[in-house]
């Protein structure tokens, strides 16, 4: 393989454009005679609106317009989406509420928009917001979890009676307190699966313009399709095509950025409504509260164990928070986004598990890194450490004595899914390695002699990849040779660029510098183009490459056959070469000559332009494993956590760029690692998001990490011809399980089981006073 | 009432007439059309921003635009040289994987340049404590890291 | 934010005419804050007076035994500065843990004062020397002058011009950092100085404050041991989603005894 092909270290294409000031991102673009928008958002977490007065705004200077959500209910815009149906047991449909793009009588969380004002200037749109009167009669508000899920909350949907929209159970429960029953021990686990605000670092902006009666808006999305179809159908009452929307350079995805958001149906709906284009620049306080929030989970888990330490059974209650709305796919993270794995990567016959998820008065919920996963993995590495407490077992032989074997792949899961491939004792033994376990107990006296406590952590996790089951991806040759890839996929900081060039040099022969990507615009995208997400695009796009360049291959077997006056049977195709006997042309040639109708068989069609729609079996999911293992270092007296060494070892099976895996696997770490040390959101009793700012919310920044050590063990993937296992979402699944062990191998010497993150010195000093405190009493 | 600014960025000097209340970073980018250089907070935190004035890192989004009149501003445009050769630090960045989506990247890059020029050699340690005021989501540092620490040494080992 | 009329006195006496002349006036100096809150639009002066370009109120010079740092002399150049490196080492230090790198290009010791923000380092590093505020009026201890949240003891048209630090036998700053806004959770300050020993706390309360107590163990002996069981009360300290006051008291005494083991 050449120094570009699949497996190599390559250095990203994009990099010299974005490190010299030449990237586009949608707040580079303007366009002419804009006008700005500002959204007037509600600063109370819960109450009804009794009026909203626009007059005084509408006069001051610059105001073109000021709309609520009647103006857009009175152009027949609809509601937003909640993709997510789900039945009980006894078969009683979720509660599915409705969300309107500004919200017309009543508000349910901070933030949310009661009405757009469209002004000459940003400054002029924003002072006209401040004068727009909205009468509220302020109601109880809930903002926690817990309380949300409690019959005292006050109720926020009264139509629906309760703000739990659904007890989901995957079986009834009796079926495994049979099994449970018969377990020697019986550990369980009460876990905060923190709220974190995703956070990309490109605040949320649009900027929209109508013409000749067409749409055309840029925003940051992962993907336009769906977002496209969603506001032609809900918002335009257009066909698609009279949509474009494109997605220049985008700052940052991790799941959050792949919906469609109210504030893109009004800046879309408002430029038909004063013809005249709209930018909106949402700065770092809206975004966080307009960009949908992750996590916020609390489980209750049993774990029955037999005389052997194996899992007998596993029970596991969720209550996800899905905020005032159930958005795009809320309630389906916890059931069938992670819910379902939590047995992860071991072998678990008996599970039963119920999640309720519970409307709040906190923004929405929805895909975050993980989107479910990381939730499950963690409450099952919990469980596991819990179950080596309880035991006496180590920490690793718990483990090592219920992951599924390699001779037990393809692993049927309890709740149906088949595993492909892995090698989990493999991980483990490779990472312990790395990190040195052995020779721990030296170091944590080292750390004592400093005053120090010290502890090491270890995480096993797997995750289900793949996303949505379909996409396109499209390569058209030049008849210069040269390719452009049309990509289904959307590219916002995996490098995709660099990676899809790899793959076409690989596949094609085709030069790396001579492959040009196109993405992100839904007028030139695949018509089935899906977008990036859920750790999808190696895979999806990666394998939908793979099939098109064999349709280029295939057609141009046929092409070279009679430019060589020979037999497509006879013609092999290697490393942008056809040949047939002691003749050759090479894939150059042939795309130059598609062209021309007079080297084609009769009815060819000419050129060199092929594309695949790759629809994906539900038995062809793919499953990234690991084990991660942390060493840290607790300053006792301030609580504070310093994090020495992580060392991750990833199945992601066949790496197409280490470079860039290795990136994935950092980002994904950090992103981990930030929820159980700094991340804190804190909404208060009134609803208000105390945590609205970088000022408050903890951002893991460089001081807050140290070197990640990322290593593979790559077992291929079986169900996909490229043999590739998702990549992106891995460390933000590894990292808080590893995190909270080591954190709590440190302290074990206080006999501190637990402790919630984020574990922040404030919270870790308090455990250990009241630790010591019980020890005393 | 505007106020007339004139600066010079990227060695080229450029005059306007702004509102007093014009941001450093809101002449650069919507004035002068050079939008390598970010706006990612509002409150001074996330660094996407930074630039150099007189030659330090600043954040241009917590300037005003007349602030910087009289002064020289260098952006990320203006790092590399004239024929296309990246500064050693955007190099690093390209060698040691110190970027994804490339929006924090122009900060960190300016501010990078500003460690470097602070810290001959820098260490790790001295690096990550440097970074505070730039945020990055995508790359968990490593990269960003790595990559200082390398063109920190590169630029000291030039000058010696 | 919405728009000012912008001044650039060349002057104290004219910044102080400026201000006297316009009510809702604000003075200028790093604007690390004041900018920031005037984009959030929590406030919206006038004017703002930039005191950017009065020449003689910047930078650091020895008066006999006290270290005169001028009202505009940034962090970073408290920091990096030779004279305060060689004589209030402590001082350099702090200063270099001020915010992030970029802030401390612009960020000013006189406009950090003036602010009084509870959680500010200079705060302590003023009153832990035993630092003395020169205005345009008159001089003021550093213990006249923080008054409590944001308030300090200038009075409206008095301009801070200089910052007097009497130069201490020996002072250490340790800092915990709030993983945010890394402002300072707790800081505290240990000197000894010619009157004896200070130990000044910023974070904890609502305004930076001595923790006499400890002053007075130390004065008798300056050992780690002399404050172990010496505690501030929680009650008068911060109490906030970050840290209880509890946390806090705590930690004022865990940075005293590790400033005073710095010695």
């Amino acid at each position: 393989m050449g120094q570009f092909g699949i497996g190599q270290p390559v250095r990203r294409k994009e990099d010299v454009r974005l490190l010299t000031g030449k990237g586009q991102y949608t707040d580079d673009v303007n366009f002419d005679g804009q006008t700005w928008a500002a959204f007037v958002r509600s600063p109370q977490a819960h109450a009804k609106i009794l009026s909203i007065d626009t007059s005084a705004a509408k006069a001051a200077p610059g105001v073109v317009g000021v709309f609520t959500g009647t103006d857009m209910k009175a152009d027949g815009v609809g509601t937003l989406i909640t993709d997510v149906e789900f039945k009980d047991l006894a078969g009683k449909d979720m509660f599915r509420p409705k969300r309107d793009f500004m919200t017309i009588d009543r508000v349910r969380f901070v933030g949310e928009i009661v009405a757009v004002v469209l002004a000459n200037t940003q400054a002029q749109a924003k002072a006209a917001a401040e004068l727009v009167m909205v009468d509220y009669d302020g109601l109880p508000a809930v903002g926690s979890t817990a309380f949300a899920a409690s019959p005292d909350s006050p109720v926020i949907w009264e139509e629906h009676g309760s703000n739990v929209g659904i007890h989901w159970e995957n079986r009834p429960e009796a079926e495994i307190d049979v099994h449970m029953a018969k377990a020697k021990t019986r550990v369980t686990v009460d876990i905060v699966n923190n709220r974190v605000v995703p956070n990309p670092m490109e605040p949320r902006c649009a900027v929209s313009k109508w013409e000749n009666g067409e749409l055309t808006m840029y925003a940051p999305t992962q993907g336009g399709r769906r977002i496209q179809q969603g506001i032609a159908k809900i918002v335009m009452n257009l066909p698609a095509d009279k949509v474009r929307i494109i997605s220049p350079d985008v700052g940052g995805g991790f799941g959050i950025r792949g919906k469609l958001y109210p504030e893109l149906g009004v800046v879309a709906w408002a430029a038909r409504k004063i013809d005249r284009p709209v930018k909106w620049r949402g700065d770092r306080s809206e975004t966080f509260v307009s960009d949908y929030h992750g996590r916020d989970q609390i489980n209750h888990a049993e774990l029955g164990l037999d005389a052997n330490g194996r899992v007998v059974a596993l029970k596991v209650r969720t209550i996800v928070n899905c905020g005032a709305y159930f958005a795009e796919n809320g309630p389906r993270l916890p059931i069938n986004g992670g819910g379902r794995i939590i047995p992860g990567v071991y072998d678990i016959e008996n599970f039963y598990f119920s999640v309720r998820p519970v409307l709040s008065n906190t923004v929405p919920t929805d895909t975050y890194r993980g989107a479910g996963r990381p939730e499950a993995n963690f409450l099952m590495e919990r469980l596991m450490d819990a179950a080596a407490d309880a035991t006496g077992l180590a920490r690793d032989e718990i483990r090592r004595r219920n992951v599924i074997k390699p001779e037990q792949f393809p692993y049927r899961t309890q709740m149906g899914m088949l595993i492909d491939s892995g090698d989990f004792i493999g991980n483990m033994d490779m990472a312990m390695k790395a990190a040195d376990w052995a020779g721990f107990d030296a170091r944590r006296a080292e750390s004592a002699k400093r005053g120090k406590l010290r502890g090491i952590g270890l995480s096993n996790f797997v995750e289900p990849s793949g996303g949505r089951p379909t996409e396109e991806m499209r390569i058209a040759v030049s008849p210069e040779g040269k390719a452009t890839v049309y990509a289904g996929t959307h590219s916002h900081g995996q490098g995709h660029e660099t990676v899809w060039a790899q793959l076409l040099e690989s596949f094609l022969g085709i030069p790396f510098e001579n492959v040009t990507l196109v993405q992100g615009d839904t007028k030139i995208m695949p018509k089935e183009a899906a977008g990036t997400f859920g750790s999808r695009s190696s895979w999806m796009g990666g394998v939908g490459l793979q099939r098109s360049a064999k349709r280029i291959v295939e057609k141009g077997t046929k092409i070279a056959a009679n430019l060589m006056q020979s037999e497509p049977e006879k013609v092999s195709f290697d490393a942008g070469v056809f040949r047939a006997g002691t003749s050759s042309v090479t894939l150059a040639e042939v795309a130059k000559a598609s062209y021309e109708p007079k080297n084609l068989p009769d009815g060819m069609e000419p050129g060199l332009d092929e594309s695949y729609f790759l629809k994906r079996d539900p038995e062809e999911f793919n499953y990234p494993n690991g084990t991660h293992v942390i060493e840290v270092e607790v300053d006792p007296d301030l609580g504070k956590i310093e994090m020495l060494n992580y060392i991750a070892v990833d199945d992601c099976g066949k790496v197409l760029n280490p470079f860039i895996v290795h990136g994935q696997v950092y980002g994904g770490v950090a992103q981990g690692i930030g929820q159980a040390m700094t991340e804190m959101t804190v909404y208060d009793d009134e609803g208000q998001l105390v945590t609205g700012s970088f000022m408050d919310y903890g951002m893991p920044r460089a001081e807050h990490l140290s070197m990640i050590d990322a290593l593979f063990n790559e077992v291929p993937c079986k169900t996909n011809d490229l043999g590739v296992k998702g990549a992106g979402e891995a460390g933000a699944c590894g990292a808080p399980g590893a995190f909270v062990s080591a954190v709590c191998d440190a302290l074990k010497g206080y006999g501190i089981r637990h402790i919630d993150m984020p574990m922040t010195p404030d919270r870790v000093w308090a455990t250990i006073q009241k630790a010591k405190a019980g020890k005393a009493a | 009432m505007l106020i007339n600014v004139n600066m010079t960025i990227n060695g080229k000097a450029v005059s306007g007439q702004v509102e007093a209340r014009t941001l450093l970073v809101e002449f650069i980018r919507d004035h002068q059309r050079l939008t390598g250089t970010h706006v990612g907070c509002d409150t001074t935190q996330c660094g996407c921003c930074t630039v150099h004035v007189d030659g330090k890192a600043v954040k241009s989004c917590t300037m005003l635009a007349v602030q910087a009149t009289g002064k020289s501003v260098i952006t990320i445009e203006g790092l590399a040289q004239a024929d296309g050769t990246l500064h050693p630090v955007q190099e690093a960045f390209r060698e040691h994987h110190g970027l994804q989506c490339g929006f924090c990247t122009p900060g960190m890059v300016m501010m990078g340049v500003d460690i470097c020029r602070r810290h001959p050699n820098a260490d790790e340690h001295t690096v990550r404590q440097e970074l505070e005021g730039n945020i990055c989501r995508c790359t968990g540092y490593q990269g960003i890291v790595e990559a200082i620490m390398d063109a920190s040494a590169k630029m000291a080992g030039g000058k010696a | 934010m919405e728009n000012f009329g912008y001044h650039t006195p060349a002057s104290v006496a004219d910044a102080a005419k400026l201000l006297d002349a316009n009510e809702d006036a604000k003075l200028m100096s790093g604007g690390m804050t004041l900018l920031p809150t005037l984009k959030q639009r929590l406030a919206a002066p006038s004017d703002l007076i930039d005191l950017a370009k009065i020449p003689d109120i910047k930078g650091v010079c020895r008066d006999g035994d006290e270290l005169v740092i001028g009202a505009m002399t940034t962090h970073a150049e408290v920091h990096e500065n030779a004279l305060v490196r060689e004589l209030i080492p402590g001082l350099a230090s702090l200063a270099g843990q001020i915010g992030d790198p970029a802030v401390r290009h612009r960020g000013t010791i006189g406009g950090s004062c003036a602010n009084a923000d509870p959680a500010a380092d200079y705060p302590a590093g003023t009153l832990g020397h035993g630092a003395t505020f020169v205005t345009n009026k008159r001089k003021i201890a550093a213990d006249d002058f923080f008054l409590g949240l944001f308030e300090t003891a200038l009075e409206p048209g008095e301009i801070i011009v200089g910052v007097r630090f009497p130069i201490p036998v020996w002072s250490h700053y340790q800092k915990l950092r709030h993983p945010a806004s890394g402002y300072a959770v707790v800081g505290v300050l240990v000197a000894q100085t010619k009157s004896g020993v200070r130990v000044a706390v910023t974070g904890a309360g609502p305004s930076a404050f001595r923790a006499t107590a400890m002053e007075e163990a130390l004065a008798k002996d300056f050992s780690v041991k002399a404050i172990e069981g010496i505690t501030v009360d929680a009650d008068d300290l911060n109490n906030d989603i970050h840290a209880s006051a509890a946390y806090r008291a705590h930690v004022v005494t865990v940075l005293a005894k590790r400033a005073v083991a710095a010695r």
